[in-house]
């Protein structure tokens, strides 16, 4: 149905002939007239089934996703999304410029999740390089510690937007505002509060500032009281259940076939979890469980997301217990091997943040050497032998890869990211077709698909 | 042009030959950096550099690469083609299996790894596409990762197409999952996947032309002017690598 | 609406003018276009912290018809420019462009086929507002710069008046490289065409919307973070952009 821009542009019941039967141009306050014309309608057949855009801007659509509905009154016979109306060609791009610059384009791929899109991207291109053993101890709890943050940080964006299109307003003021004490983190730590380019081949690019420390122990001691808050606003809250209960079901067969992993997967009891089956960065050292719901349904995975904020909780706990403690005399952050490892050690200044003022020193005034190494890093980049790898890290939504193949360069032969959001959203017709058209709100919620990753 | 490995005890001079069949070859870098836009000082500017022959592992593969090949290969003799005839090439690099599987026999392959109980790779994640351009003859490669839940294992299986015929079996019957990736890899690249139920632009707008993550396709920007300079596209800026 | 068709003239506009304005500004309610990253961040300007609602805006409009602003947050693909237009062409007046964030006001970083490089090829933009992805803070800056400019917005005749000034203004403003200046197209809103993007013809000759010129203040028309250009004496335009 298509509306006419101005104007009631006469009787909505005289239809015009589309490519795909009858299209009613509706103005507003005519939908009676419409529905009428429908039932005494000229083809028989077809009154009952009513094709309806829910087109790329739309509130409760999560993003820029397009959803074209075949309805038979309130059933929704038929749903074909439609996506790439944020591509971005984030890959081509990446193509373009060196192995570290690709870090700033993968990064705001999934944008609810940056961190993950940077970790994968590094874990394969030091998988290409060879250096994963390299890879300092520190920069390694960096990585996991900043990823739990960002977890829970797009949970509670999953979380707060689901009851935004459900029309609960309350969990959105209250899912941002436990975001907004992780973006202070994100930003005492990295600079920036979202797309950060932290994670670089090679290890992070800068060590956590004074005081960081202090205000992640704050932030756990106060987070399980806010996650507690809200999830007595909802867990059994009957408007809540009578919306998520039982809705959208995917069973394990269809996950399987549908290639859907993450809380979806975890839902349907599954306790599949990357960071247990195939760890990274050091996972296999920490503590923490991975929460499964047997039930197969909306609320089921909002369950699982809770949860996984708590264990998330836990991990940043351990981690940062471990950043804390005794450090031993050389304990960087970045890679020490100087033909690959980010030359400049940064440092606030007056104007931001930029290479610090004894590195300066360092290559202008002491080593020819580095100033070359860091010349040659900064402009050309560092050389990754010939090969394809894979490697996979579990983002928030499931099961995030890299597929990074290189001929030798200095730049990204290919960088592909298998997205989970891109393979989930796919599952969306097969959750939402014959229920209602309400419930295919809380259908393309509970995937969480982030339009950003969808598309790249 | 040597596919399969030569055979042990072959003739004495087989590095050799191997030589003289790389001349064959085409060239795939000239000079020492192989850049074309600016000069090339290094001294080295006659350099030719031949596309090196595909490279191959011998067995045994090592880690759970060899019980994978065994049962595979073991199912595809009882199917009826063999394992050579299925799958062209075997690289182990970096800790990963690479199967070069020729394209006839990509879902035959596929659908025993998924059925087969020893190999048992439920979960595909997806079709990505790479274009080779020096690569004359197998430009478009269709590379496929599968994960078995049940084993922890990890898979590659990858389909070399040339850019004439860019034709490879659809996967979607034995993985629905791969219908959306195959609609971005046709979009994308131009691979065409025979029996996928509905091969339409995905993520590009339904009219565009070309096929844009292809080597030969421009990046598409636009010069940026500021303070009175103009910067170029990235792709159209000067390389000195 | 009703207003503008029955106006006075002399002291009374003025007053009518600063009645209007207030109000208008008061209570703009934002038909978010949250595409990308930028979404993100215009959300949490909603959140407790940076309260929108302070401004009376935080009944986001979901229904073009009834919002007053259109934040196109995020990046602007290829495909979603039509769509962008035609929610443009759904407000109605008076209405306002903010384009939130590098992406929006200039293509951002993805120089390249994808995405439109700058919605001012598409809607005509009041505030420009840098930044990757902007805090809240610069967005809040942004609309209280917005403001200021709705508030001294003139009407009836003085906003003829106005409207003719902006575009001779417009029209004498040089571009900032000489070789951008030979053979562009003729561009009837003034200022160069970038190179190998379709040319719109400005809407903003039309319609009583605000164009990107200073109005009121000259503050409201720069973007947040505007470095101050000296006035040279080739450049007879504003820092509009």
């Amino acid at each position: 149905m298509t509306t006419q821009a101005g104007g009631t542009g006469g009787p909505a019941a005289e239809g015009t002939e589309g490519t795909e039967g009858r299209v009613y141009n509706v103005a507003g306050g005519d939908w009676d007239e419409v529905v009428q014309a429908l039932q005494d309608g000229a083809d028989p057949e077809d009154t009952e089934h009513l094709v309806v855009n829910m087109g790329p801007q739309h509130p409760s659509t999560h993003g820029v996703l397009r959803l074209v509905l075949t309805l038979n009154g309130e059933t929704v016979t038929e749903l074909r999304p439609v996506i790439g109306y944020l591509h971005t060609g984030i890959e081509k791009s990446m193509e373009f410029r060196t192995w570290t610059q690709g870090v700033t384009f993968c990064t705001r791929a999934d944008y609810l999740s940056p961190i993950f899109n940077e970790t994968v991207y590094c874990l394969a291109v030091e998988k290409l390089l060879g250096v994963e053993a390299e890879i300092p101890e520190r920069a390694s709890i960096l990585r996991v510690m900043m990823m739990e943050l960002n977890r829970i940080a797009s949970h509670m964006t999953a979380i707060g937007t689901f009851g935004l299109e459900l029309g609960a307003t309350t969990v959105f003021l209250y899912a941002v505002r436990e975001r907004e004490r992780i973006l202070d983190l994100f930003e005492l730590i990295t600079g920036l509060r979202m797309n950060h380019a932290y994670v670089r081949p090679g290890g992070v690019s800068q060590d956590l500032p004074r005081g960081a420390l202090d205000a992640i122990r704050e932030f756990l001691g106060r987070m399980p009281h806010q996650l507690a808050e809200l999830r007595s606003l909802m867990d059994a809250n009957p408007l809540y259940l009578g919306r998520t209960k039982n809705v959208a079901y995917l069973d394990l067969a269809g996950c399987m076939a549908l290639g859907v992993t993450g809380p979806l997967l975890r839902g349907t009891g599954l306790p599949w979890d990357l960071r247990k089956s195939q760890p990274y960065c050091g996972y296999e050292t920490y503590d923490f469980e991975v929460p499964t719901q047997g039930t197969c349904d909306a609320y089921g995975r909002y369950l699982v997301r809770m949860a996984e904020c708590d264990e998330s909780l836990k991990i940043i706990e351990q981690a940062s217990d471990r950043l804390a403690g005794p450090r031993p005399e050389h304990d960087p952050v970045m890679i020490s091997d100087p033909k690959i490892g980010w030359p400049a050690k940064l440092a606030l200044g007056g104007d931001g943040l930029g290479n610090s003022p004894d590195h300066i020193a360092h290559i202008m005034g002491q080593s020819m050497e580095a100033l070359i190494h860091h010349f040659k890093l900064v402009t050309e980049g560092f050389r990754v032998p010939v090969g394809q790898v894979y490697t996979a890290v579990e983002s928030p939504r499931g099961e995030l890869g890299c597929h990074a193949v290189s001929d030798g360069g200095t730049r990204p032969y290919r960088a592909h990211f298998r997205d989970p959001s891109f393979t989930n959203l796919q599952a969306v017709a097969a959750m939402a077709e014959g229920g209602m058209i309400a419930d295919v709100i809380p259908a393309v919620a509970s995937i969480d698909p982030v339009m950003g990753g969808v598309d790249r | 042009m040597s596919e399969n490995p030569p055979p042990n005890g072959a003739e004495p001079d087989e590095a050799a030959l191997a030589g003289q069949e790389r001349l064959n070859e085409q060239v795939v870098r000239t000079g020492m950096f192989g850049t074309q836009t600016t000069g090339d000082t290094s001294g080295y500017g006659g350099l030719q550099v031949r596309r090196p022959p595909p490279p191959f592992t011998p067995r045994p593969y090592g880690s759970y690469f060899d019980e994978i090949a065994d049962a595979l290969s073991t199912r595809l003799e009882a199917e009826g083609s063999g394992f050579d005839e299925a799958v062209e090439r075997v690289i182990v690099d970096r800790g990963e299996l690479t199967l070069h599987v020729r394209r006839e026999h990509l879902v035959t392959v596929a659908r025993q790894l998924r059925d087969e109980p020893s190999l048992a790779f439920e979960l595909c994640g997806g079709v990505s596409g790479v274009h080779y351009l020096a690569d004359v003859g197998r430009e478009l490669h269709a590379v496929y990762h599968l994960v078995s839940i049940t084993h922890n294992r990890r898979l590659r299986l990858e389909v070399s197409v040339p850019d004439a015929d860019p034709h490879v079996p659809s996967l979607v019957s034995v993985y629905p999952t791969c219908n959306w990736h195959e609609r971005e890899t046709w979009d994308f690249f131009g691979i065409v996947f025979d029996g996928h139920p509905g091969l339409t632009r995905i993520e590009m707008p339904d009219d565009w032309k070309g096929h844009p993550q292809r080597k030969d396709y421009p990046l598409g920007g636009i010069p940026v002017e500021y303070r009175g300079a103009t910067v170029p596209p990235p792709d159209e800026r000067r390389s000195y690598s | 609406m009703g207003v503008e068709e029955k106006l006075p003239s002399g002291i009374l506009l003025t007053t009518v003018e600063k009645v209007a304005g207030y109000a208008r500004k008061s209570s703009v309610w934002p038909a978010t276009f949250g595409l990308a990253c930028c979404a993100i961040e215009l959300m949490q300007t909603g959140g407790p912290r940076h309260d929108l609602a302070r401004f009376g805006m935080e009944r986001a409009s979901n229904t073009p018809r009834q919002a007053d602003l259109m934040i196109v947050a995020g990046r602007v693909s290829q495909k979603m420019a039509p769509v962008l237009r035609q929610i443009y062409d759904q407000m109605a007046d008076p209405k306002w462009v903010i384009s939130m964030g590098v992406c929006a006001s200039s293509g951002g970083m993805f120089n390249n086929y994808a995405i439109v490089q700058g919605v001012d090829h598409v809607v005509p933009v009041d505030i420009y507002l840098p930044g990757c992805p902007p805090r809240p803070e610069m967005l809040l800056d942004a609309i209280v710069k917005l403001h200021d400019k709705i508030q001294n917005m003139k009407l009836g005749a003085n906003r003829a008046r106005e409207v003719t000034e902006l575009e001779q203004a417009r029209l004498r403003r040089l571009p900032l490289t000489a070789s951008l200046a030979v053979g562009q197209s003729h561009n009837p809103a003034g200022g160069p065409t970038m190179l190998g993007t379709p040319g719109f013809a400005s809407p903003a000759l039309d319609s009583p919307t605000v164009s990107a010129e200073g109005l009121g203040s000259r503050a409201a028309a720069e973007p947040e973070g505007a470095i101050r250009r000296d006035a040279r004496p080739d450049q007879a335009g504003a820092a509009g952009e």
